[in-house]
């Protein structure tokens, strides 16, 4: 049997999407089972790579090619190694748990659900493929839908504008979901237009003759031109991944996004600029990636600590989460830098358990915002008696984020201070480590004002009901995921390893 | 049949994670109540029935067992196993944690009776995740694993303190307990990372191989076992990290028993007790655990002085008590300690449980709100008195040896210093111990006579003291139920035993050899101490020989202090609100209107321009003639020019 397992997975979303564009507007119900069908075909093929993906013989497997432009070289290529496996696993978990979480959108559901499955096949798109120029395709497919999404189903908020640069945030209208949205799409356009640069040079090194990821990574490029598209790819995708000080987008984007949309987002969406740097910076530039990893490493340690802190100031409840993303993907990046096996891994790991606790956070935010009406942290208290199983699903994503063992976030994080101290710069394991305390700081302080305590005594949240039927799906999923990854971490592990070990060689080889 | 100590310790170990599973699960069960409760209670009971046949078993042989199986693989190998350890000291502890336990899960019957089905079920499961991974540090192989447990029983810790979430104090105390012990597991942590660079393995039986055979790297050691030391100090409540213990006396006192006087507590000086060899490279790591302990055993014995909380005192006298097991850590005798612990463990728990009946029956934890309560409640005073005589070290009961000898430890040692100061902490043990004796126990009843009016008059939070548990209680005062009075007796009679066992014959256990002699004058004097002790307590609080009020005037300035806890909470508050917080709405701010506001610079002069530009759109065609004309000229000179 010779199924093309990975466009199915890639495409099946984008037939739903077209399904559902289809469907009449007056069966919202429909529109969101099909949502749920189109995803849960993805999440089989994925699961079914991922177990049958083969570890001894590595690689990249379930190739599938055919010319698209033969001219320019440009063709549909296709294929799957241990990381992407990982990832796609963990964009179709989290799409199949944001379906769930954004069952009551009131209006608009059809496109929102299409928009949204759209979205999902350009991020599948991106972790399959193997031909540079179909990569970007499917890249900008990722990027762009989130405007509409943001910009029509999201929430505003208000911030003050005040500071020597008050005069600007009043003129561009900060705090407003639109301006959310056109911040978030124009960084992020902003950023893929060097990822186009970077890739073109190397087409053009290349002799013009191939976008082949594998040819290119056959091809020996010159020092220089390396350093000079590490950069471009390490800018590109790391305004994607929230490097600071290009982090600005994600507390907006994501604090003004819908449920579903911020759990996409920052679940899968900031791991595709990780994977890019991680795949196409270190992976075609070795040399590269070894002369800018301090560089890497450093702005990662800013990205942990600055984030944890920034989390910590933070009363709105969205932007804590966004905020803690911003200090994730600083771990993400730092065991990348690291160059060692261990700290790579624990970066890949990373990249899967903060996705699926963050995914976990913004179901969770959504729910008690849609139950509570408030995201204002140190207005609610004593949620707990109220909503006893929301409250335990946050603990969990909680003590996941702050690295609690049995929890993913601990295996990703311990190995990646394990690869800090092994790496060139021993240092970067107390940036880390800070970073992880803080997180407990924040974490806890969040859990405690909202969840414990005496019950408010604000009219507004009495007798709020804990979660019903199918959000419990969503958060029964992402949980279940969480504790799973943590308990048996060669889950991933070994597959993560698989890829790995390669991309090292290459690197300290040399 | 013979059975394999490490199977019957892995039978043991997955018992109450079977419990917690079950009860973590499947909610209906679980939310039942009393079925879950008895389930939880029968898996306790497999567990400490296992352990002991683990211990039998292993006593016949002193070779460790291992179980491993491959947890984190990495580079093609494993890089982290998870496992079993059965060897004596472990076998000893999963003892006493599988029997404290199992009595803390019996007692809680009785105690938490008023507690709805749910939320007993709920206490259960945390009690089950608690007994797990508390066995799991204790069997541990490795340090990781011994880090992962280390974490999940502070959780538990967590969890349980704050089983009363809704009560203010409770989810205060809980935040500050995890906090303050995750300081020290940074450390700890730190520690493991750095272990692991310098010997390239976690694994405990690995590394005492090469520290014997002299191949593990010394240099950086000392920052290595240091960080071991911080995170040990932590969980252990040494200076400073004490201030947590005190705080977590918000849960309910079963669980005080438990995980905050005679398990999770003593992880830390397990730690070192298991590593002993490794800091022993380290000696001058080892001079700051002893003098820290010293310190610290001190502090809380102050402390513990006046202090009108019945829990409290006791929790300060758990801390007073980590100081003396880390000071003989700390001397280089860590066997002396972790005796101590055992001892500790037994008696200690006791007290908790027998404080725990007290205030079930008279719904308060203030010691000058009770009194002449020996009459009403004889075994519960009999047991307490038990307890305290072990505290105190008096022959014949628990503590006894076990004290003497990390007395011995410290002279042994060669620590002159900190051999005084506990010697100072012993005479002030007896001394506020029976201080809470006679005042809550014995002398004018506070209670009887008042005891229908307060709970009416009083409201349950009034002032500092708190109600253990909310809600009034049954205003006639007796004898716990016997879901309560088994474990209490037990206790104590496993106390007697120990310390009649100990007094007469010997050391009990083969890991407290004599390792040291002890001078002839030690026995004497520290019992003597021990007695002055208890003779001031008796004069002051009894006969009233010494008017209480004047004995604390003469030592106003520390009495002051003390009442201030030394300021050291006042330092933690000053760090984290002050510091902590400041600093951080700075960066937030930062964040928001520098490096965001730069940004938001950009796109508004990109607006500004656009609008700029805009204006020479005019529409008019002479505009654009004159445009094109001047740009043609522009040009013309252009290439003339060059």
């Amino acid at each position: 049997m010779n199924l093309p397992l990975l466009s199915i997975m890639t495409w099946a979303p984008f037939v739903a999407a077209l399904i559902i564009m289809f469907l009449g507007r007056r069966s919202p119900l429909l529109v969101r089972w099909t949502a749920v069908l189109g995803a849960f075909v993805s999440l089989v093929a994925s699961l079914y790579v991922y177990w049958a993906y083969d570890r001894v013989a590595a690689g990249f497997q379930f190739g599938e090619k055919f010319a698209l432009v033969p001219s320019l070289g440009i063709s549909y290529e296709l294929g799957l190694d241990g990381m992407s496996a990982l990832m796609v696993l963990l964009t179709s978990i989290i799409i199949f748990a944001g379906a769930f979480a954004s069952w009551t959108v009131k209006e608009r559901g059809q496109e929102f659900y299409a928009l949204l499955l759209l979205l999902v096949t350009g991020v599948y798109g991106v972790f399959v493929s193997l031909d540079l120029f179909v990569f970007f395709l499917f890249y900008e497919i990722a990027v762009l839908p989130m405007y509409l999404l943001i910009g029509i189903w999201g929430s505003s908020g208000y911030v003050k504008p005040q500071g020597i640069f008050g005069w600007a945030m009043g003129r561009t209208g900060v705090g407003t979901k639109e301006y959310a949205a056109m911040k978030l799409t124009l960084y992020l356009l902003f950023g893929s237009a060097f990822i186009l640069v970077g890739i073109l040079a190397l087409y053009v090194a290349n002799g013009s003759r191939s976008f082949s990821f594998l040819d290119f990574q056959a091809m020996n490029i010159d020092p220089t031109l390396q350093s000079w598209v590490f950069l471009a790819f390490y800018i590109g995708f790391g305004i994607l991944a929230a490097i600071w000080p290009f982090h600005t987008w994600s507390p907006d984007g994501h604090a003004s996004a819908p449920t579903a949309v911020s759990m996409l987002h920052a679940g899968v969406l900031m791991k595709l600029g990780a994977y890019g740097v991680v795949r196409l910076g270190m992976g075609l530039l070795p040399d590269a990636s070894v002369e800018w990893a301090w560089l890497v490493g450093a702005i990662a340690c800013i990205n942990i600590v600055y984030g944890a802190l920034s989390a910590l100031a933070q009363t709105d409840l969205k932007y804590v989460i966004a905020y803690s993303s911003v200090s994730h993907m600083g771990v993400v990046m730092l065991g990348a830098a690291t160059l060692t096996q261990t700290g790579l891994n624990g970066s890949v790991f990373q990249m899967f358990a903060h996705g699926i606790m963050t995914g976990l956070f913004f179901a969770l935010v959504g729910l008690v915002y849609e139950k509570s009406h408030s995201r204002e942290i140190f207005k609610m208290g004593g949620f707990g008696t109220m909503m006893p199983g929301i409250a335990t699903a946050f603990t969990i994503a909680g003590l996941s984020s702050l690295g609690l063992p049995a929890t993913a976030g601990f295996v990703a994080e311990f190995l990646t201070f394990l690869g800090a101290w092994s790496s060139a710069h021993p240092w970067w394991l107390f940036p880390g480590v800070i970073g992880a305390l803080l997180t407990s700081i924040y974490v806890l302080r969040v859990t405690k004002a909202i969840f414990w305590g005496p019950p408010s005594t604000d009219p507004h949240f009495q007798n709020l009901p804990d979660a019903v039927g199918t959000e419990w799906a969503a958060l029964g999923i992402l949980v279940f995921v969480l504790v799973l990854f943590g308990v048996v971490p060669s889950l991933a592990i070994a597959p993560i390893d698989t890829a790995t070990m390669p991309l090292l060689m290459r690197l300290t080889g040399r | 049949m013979r059975t394999d100590p490490g199977t019957l310790a892995l039978v043991s170990l997955l018992l109450p994670l079977a419990s917690f599973f079950v009860l973590a699960i499947v909610a209906p069960f679980r939310r039942l109540g009393r079925p879950a409760a008895y389930f939880s209670v029968l898996c306790a009971t497999g567990a400490f029935a296992a352990a002991v046949m683990a211990w039998l078993a292993q006593g016949e042989s002193t070779i460790p067992t291992l179980h491993l199986w491959e947890w984190l693989p990495g580079q093609g190998k494993s890089l982290a196993t998870v496992g079993v350890l059965v060897d004596p000291d472990s076998t000893v502890m999963l003892m006493l944690v599988t029997l404290v336990a199992l009595l803390v899960q019996v007692y809680s019957l009785g105690y938490l009776h008023e507690e709805p089905p749910k939320g007993l079920g709920r206490y259960y499961t945390y009690q089950s995740l608690f007994a797990f991974s508390m066995m799991g540090l204790v069997l541990s192989p490795n340090l990781l694993q011994l880090f992962m447990c280390w974490e999940l029983v502070g959780l538990c810790s967590y969890l349980l303190i704050g089983f009363w979430y809704p009560k203010p104090e409770a989810a205060r105390a809980a935040v500050k307990a995890f906090w303050t012990t995750k300081l020290g597991d940074v450390g700890f942590l730190i520690g493991i990372v750095l272990l692991w660079r310098s010997a390239g393995t976690f694994d405990l039986t690995e590394l005492h191989a090469m520290v014997q055979s002299s191949t593990l790297p010394l240099a950086g050691l000392s920052i290595i076992t240091f960080c071991i030391y911080l995170g040990a100090a932590g969980k252990s409540a040494q200076f400073p990290f004490h201030v947590w213990l005190p705080d977590a006396m918000e849960g309910p006192t079963p669980v005080s028993a438990l995980i905050h006087a005679a398990t999770m507590v003593t992880a830390g000086v397990y730690l070192l007790h298991r590593t002993s060899w490794l800091f022993a490279l380290t000696p001058d790591v080892l001079l700051i655990v002893a003098w820290v302990g010293a310190f610290t055993a001190l502090l809380a014995a102050v402390l513990a002085c006046v202090q009108d909380d019945i829990k409290r005192v006791l929790a300060y006298s758990t801390v007073s008590q980590l100081g003396y097991m880390m000071a003989a850590i700390g001397a280089g005798f860590s066997a002396a300690g972790f005796f101590h612990l055992l001892t500790h463990g037994l008696f200690k728990a006791l007290l908790f449980l027998g404080a725990g009946a007290v205030i079930h029956a008279v719904g308060t934890n203030d010691i000058s709100k009770m009194g002449g309560l020996a009459r009403k409640m004889p075994i519960t005073a009999i047991v307490f008195l038990i307890g305290t005589l072990s505290l105190a070290g008096i022959p014949f009961f628990g503590g006894y040896l076990s004290k003497e000898e990390i007395l011995g430890a410290m002279w042994a040692g060669g620590l002159p210093g900190p051999f005084a100061v506990l010697m100072l902490v012993a005479f002030l043990t007896a001394f506020y111990m029976f201080r809470v004796v006679f005042l809550a126990f014995y002398g004018p009843s506070h209670v009887a006579a008042s005891h229908g009016e307060l709970v009416m008059t009083t409201p349950p939070d009034e002032g500092k003291i708190v109600h253990d548990q909310p809600g009034p209680h049954s205003s006639h005062l007796h004898d716990p139920p016997a879901s309560m009075l088994l474990p209490l007796l037990t206790l104590a009679a496993l106390a007697m035993f120990v310390g009649i066992y100990s007094t007469l014959i010997g050391p009990l256990l083969p890991a407290e050899a004599a390792e040291h002699a002890a001078p002839g004058w030690l026995t004497p004097s520290a019992v003597g101490v021990a007695v002055v002790g208890i003779l001031l307590a008796w004069l002051t609080y009894q006969r009233r020989t010494i008017n209480p009020e004047s004995l604390a005037s003469a030592f106003g300035p520390i009495r002051t202090a003390a009442l201030a806890k030394f300021w050291v909470d006042d330092a933690f508050i000053f760090v984290y609100e002050r510091v902590l917080l400041t600093f951080a709405r700075v960066v937030g701010w930062t964040d928001r209107y520098i490096v965001d506001g730069v940004l938001n610079m950009v796109s508004a002069w990109t607006l500004t321009a656009g609008d700029d530009l805009r204006t020479i759109q005019t529409g008019k065609a002479q505009d654009y003639v004159y445009g094109v004309a001047v740009g043609v000229l522009a040009l013309i000179l252009w290439m003339k020019l060059s």
